[in-house]
């Protein structure tokens, strides 16, 4: 079986299951992570990944670049098996990661060589390194800290470095594994502008996992995953229009989301799904 | 006496004669009372954790003078020890220091140290445990073996254990999923009210610290810029933009609804306090 050509990232039945030791390397049990999630995900898409604590979306994220290989069925990214391990370099290339923490992930001791560590790994030609160290950053926004060491930079800067760090070994596809989860809301904010940048002018395909329902109201599509399942998917506003369901998933709704699903209750006819501050007040006034 | 803390212009500078000074803390001047719940936010490096740091004399000012119910805790022969034992702290991601082989041999970690004997420290350590709402099930399991949210409340348990009457909590809902990050402050929450705890909360979301807690300080380069309820600070919203910080999102919310002529009060700070407000307003 072959994956489509319009596919950047296509899962047929990806099931991961590991075998739960105790100290003495007995078997305890075997937990399945990710049970038989089936998605496609084409280029250029801004998909975001919500879910609990414990409901795989980490597992099935590391899948995307051969972190971890599927138990049970295939990944196929960019069309290649990410079980073949012949296809290991080709997909790492192809599909970025970034997690949690910034400063598990700089080494370098000025931000452009920190960023010019994948091509130069990668073997690029060292003019072409440094042409790729500035439009990373400059495609992230810190071109201006180029020169700076990045233990003097704030969380949500890191985290910008370490995006430019794997845009400049030319990927089609970033995942991002809660990448505002340590920052402040300034960092939040920039780090998600990014983002959406790399989307809408590079047209990198973006995977978002994330806790903060704010973040996610611009993607195309969003998979809630619940006990390794995807439980919901939908466009942000097909899933914020299930407000009840969310919150039984553990998950939550936007402010302005909530303040509407209320006035509805409450006998003030309001759209389901608001999605942002003018939606809603464009609603509000309609309703007078 | 209620005032339990009081901090009478503290400084703190690091790096001091190596040419990169830097000042962390300005002049800082706080009274802290029993049973208060208060917030501190401020943008990565505003000096809130550095601040917090300073109450249970993890670091020591540079200048200034930190009174503990009373006494000076930086007089010679004051009892640093039992200081920290009473302002319990939770640091950020506190599940990475678990490391017993169980959640009960974890949670006793703490009073052993002071002393207590082993039954002693066991009963303490199965109250807080039960506080925090783990079930007896848990309680033999290795910790490393519990979910994230769980992973927490040990180590939250871990410092109640000590029956701490301060406890400064860093960030405590970082990583977790939004029912998570509900049921964490609820609990601390219901800390503070049943067992008269005072709490400071450091946290980087304005929704949380808006919905929980009663007063809120708000840092910004080593100073302290705001010191009031929650709602008369998120009205300086445009000023606490220019500090890297926002209002939570329903004031926002209810800006744009009175500049569309609708006309609301726009000081709410939580979404019930809008839902409120927004139907005495629609409803007459």
């Amino acid at each position: 079986m072959k994956a489509f050509d319009s596919s950047m990232i296509k899962t047929d039945n990806l099931t991961y299951e590991y075998i739960r030791r105790d100290e003495e390397g007995n078997v305890e049990g075997i937990t399945t992570a990710v049970d038989g999630v089936s998605l496609d995900i084409t280029p250029g898409e801004f998909i975001a990944i919500l879910g609990h604590n414990g409901s795989g979306k980490s597992t099935l994220a590391k899948h995307i670049n051969a972190i971890l290989t599927p138990s049970e069925g295939t990944v196929w990214v960019d069309g290649k098996d990410t079980s073949d391990e012949a296809n290991i370099w080709d997909i790492r290339q192809s599909a970025g990661m970034v997690f949690q923490n910034p400063d598990n992930q700089i080494i370098g001791q000025v931000v452009e060589e920190d960023v010019g560590f994948g091509p130069e790994n990668l073997g690029v030609p060292t003019k072409e390194i440094w042409e790729r160290v500035e439009e990373s950053l400059k495609a992230v926004g810190m071109y201006a800290y180029r020169k700076a060491s990045p233990n003097k930079l704030s969380g949500g800067q890191k985290q910008r470095i370490s995006i430019a760090g794997v845009l400049a070994m030319h990927p089609k596809c970033i995942v991002l594994d809660e990448p505002t989860a340590m920052l402040d809301p300034n960092g939040r904010k920039d780090v998600i502008r990014a983002v959406r940048a790399l989307n809408d002018v590079e047209k990198i395909t973006i995977i978002l996992i994330t806790h903060y329902m704010e973040e996610i109201i611009h993607a195309d599509r969003v998979f809630v995953m619940d006990e390794g399942h995807i439980a919901m998917e939908g466009t942000p506003r097909q899933i914020f229009s299930r407000v009840d369901t969310l919150k039984a998933l553990r998950l939550d709704v936007p402010q302005v989301t909530e303040l509407a699903y209320l006035l509805n209750k409450n006998g003030i006819p309001m759209p389901v799904g608001i999605l942002t501050i003018d939606e809603f007040t464009e609603a509000l006034c309609h309703t007078r | 006496m209620s005032h339990q803390i009081i901090l009478d212009k503290v400084n703190y500078i690091y790096g001091a004669g190596t040419g990169r000074e830097t000042h962390a803390l300005k002049d800082i001047s706080l009274v802290i009372d029993k049973g208060e719940f208060i917030g501190i936010i401020g943008h990565t490096g505003s000096g809130k954790s550095t601040l917090v740091q300073h109450l249970n004399g993890l670091m020591r000012a540079t200048k200034g003078n930190i009174y503990y119910e009373g006494r000076d805790i930086y007089d010679r022969d004051y009892d640093m020890k039992s200081l920290r034992s009473e302002v319990g702290l939770v640091f950020q991601y506190p599940e990475h220091q678990l490391f017993e082989v169980d959640v009960l041999s974890d949670v006793c970690y703490g009073p052993k140290n002071l002393g207590l004997s082993k039954k002693e420290a066991e009963l303490r350590a199965y109250d807080a445990i039960k506080s925090v709402g783990l079930s007896d099930e848990v309680i033999l399991q290795s910790p490393f073996d519990l979910s994230g949210g769980q992973k927490r409340r040990v180590a939250i348990a871990g410092v109640l254990s000590m029956h701490p009457k301060v406890l400064i909590l860093d960030e405590p809902t970082a990583g977790l999923d939004p029912m998570g990050r509900s049921e964490i402050l609820g609990l601390i929450k219901k800390l503070q009210k049943e067992s008269g705890i005072t709490i400071i909360l450091v946290s980087h979301s304005m929704e949380d610290v808006a919905e929980y807690v009663d007063r809120l300080v708000v840092m910004n380069e080593g100073s302290i810029v705001y010191d009031d309820t929650p709602k008369a600070v998120f009205s300086h919203y445009r000023e606490l933009e220019e500090i890297g910080l926002a209002a939570p999102q329903i004031t926002y919310v209810m800006q744009s609804v009175r500049e569309a002529g609708i006309p609301v009060d726009t000081s709410a700070s939580t979404v019930e306090e809008a839902l409120t407000e927004l139907l005495r307003v629609l409803k007459k």
